[in-house]
């Protein structure tokens, strides 16, 4: 479930060429920016039936945390 | 939950009115790098937008637009006792801008003129408020205007928001007849999310002030506004329409006993291309079915589902045709409607 989770985010947010970690913060990748931002969201949706309110969202830091949050709501 | 039901009236005809100006998005690189703005328009789409001047106004490309409809339709102006103008652009804060274009348009003075302040979803209530109010046996035909110019409500600073939006206005006439069958209307609202899209000052919580029109970098992308500018939460816009809007949409399709095959063609309001192509997905509807104009004209608000009409649909609604309309935004407010069409005559776009 973590590495179906790792790779679907690598997709969404197009990330190439290098893996990506539970620690990383994501909002560190340069990839990353609002409209990446609404890919992740359409991605939680259509993989997970998730939907995390920007304040929450927010709170998430790392790749971890994101994981965390979707596999615990994931219907 | 309650859904409205109306039976003989509709649309007979539709016109609509875009200013001339036309901007180019790929173009549109005063504040932002050029790659920046590729990468934002190619996930938005909207390729091209129109621009109001600085004295045109909403009412005015309504008034453009009633003209032609006007003119094309051969309207007897004193048959038209009500007229409905959806805007949250309006030419004053008083009077109301419907009070004005009666004049201009040279209505009766027994007309009937009400504002309506209502943002993307505007058209279906605005629509729904005419279909009610034409239940009257003394109401023959409706003036329904829709007008906007959202071009002066965002930061062109902002980079959520300055690629994103145009300007229109559209006429409709609405008239009583037998061939028009069942129309059904679902309208909703949820005033605990009054946040994700909203100008903060100028009306009476937030008085105008020196303050309120001074720019100030907002979030730690630099983006930058004033407390008179429109700001939208985008990503929890699309969280919204994402969980409400296939909800209302399969709710109003079971309660009208409309099969999807039934359905000759889709409106939805146009958010963004990104937006919409997941919400089409999602529903899985034909893309053949589902007309898109924010290519051309952006993302206008209220305006855009008759927009997309009048610019995609207008050979395409021969005999009787059954649409479904879906309109989603600032509140946040939403709606879905299945109306008929049957024989409505589209003018063309004129330029203003």
């Amino acid at each position: 479930m973590k590495e179906k989770f790792i790779n679907s985010l690598k997709d969404t947010l197009e990330i190439q060429n290098r893996e990506i970690l539970p620690g990383d913060k994501f909002r560190e990748y340069k990839e990353w920016d609002s409209l990446a931002q609404l890919s992740l969201i359409a991605m939680l949706d259509d993989e997970y039936g998730v939907a995390i309110e920007n304040e929450k969202f927010m709170k998430l830091i790392t790749v971890e945390d994101l994981m965390n949050e979707v596999i615990s709501h994931s219907k | 939950m309650p859904y409205l039901e109306f039976s003989n009236v509709g649309i007979t005809g539709m016109a609509g009115a875009v200013p001339v100006n036309v901007i180019d998005n790929y173009k549109y690189t005063a504040f932002f790098p050029s790659e920046d703005v590729k990468e934002i328009i190619d996930k938005i789409g909207v390729k091209e937008r129109r621009f109001a001047d600085s004295y045109t106004c909403s009412s005015d490309l309504c008034f453009a637009a009633a003209k032609k409809l006007f003119a094309d339709m051969n309207i007897e102006k004193n048959e038209i006792d009500l007229l409905i103008f959806v805007s949250q652009t309006p030419d004053y804060r008083m009077p109301a801008t419907s009070v004005i274009l009666q004049n201009r348009l040279g209505l009766s003075d027994n007309t009937m003129a009400l504002d309506l302040s209502i943002g993307c979803s505007g058209f279906i209530y605005g629509l729904s408020v005419v279909y009610a109010l034409m239940q009257q046996n003394s109401f023959r035909k409706a003036l329904f205007l829709d007008g906007e110019t959202r071009s002066k409500v965002y930061s062109p600073k902002d980079r959520k928001t300055a690629f994103l939006f145009g300007d229109g206005g559209v006429a409709a006439l609405i008239e009583k007849k037998e061939k028009f069958g069942k129309s059904y209307f679902s309208l909703n609202s949820d005033g605990s999310r009054e946040s994700l899209i909203k100008i903060n000052a100028g009306g009476y919580r937030n008085p105008s002030s020196a303050e309120t029109v001074i720019e100030k970098v907002v979030d730690e992308f630099g983006n930058i506004r004033s407390e008179e500018q429109g700001y939208m939460n985008g990503a929890d816009v699309f969280n919204f329409v994402l969980r409400e809007i296939p909800k209302d949409f399969k709710n109003l399709i079971e309660h009208s006993n409309t099969g999807l095959n039934q359905i000759d063609y889709f409106v939805f309001h146009q958010a963004n291309t990104y937006i919409n192509g997941y919400l089409m997905k999602k529903l899985k509807l034909d893309p053949a079915k589902v007309p898109s104009s924010i290519e051309k004209f952006g993302n206008t608000s209220s305006v855009s589902i008759p927009l997309t009409i009048i610019s995609e649909l207008k050979n395409m609604l021969d005999g009787k045709k059954k649409l479904l309309l879906s309109g989603f935004g600032v509140g946040m407010t939403w709606g879905t409607a299945v109306i008929d069409f049957d024989g409505c005559k589209i003018s063309e776009i004129v330029e203003v």
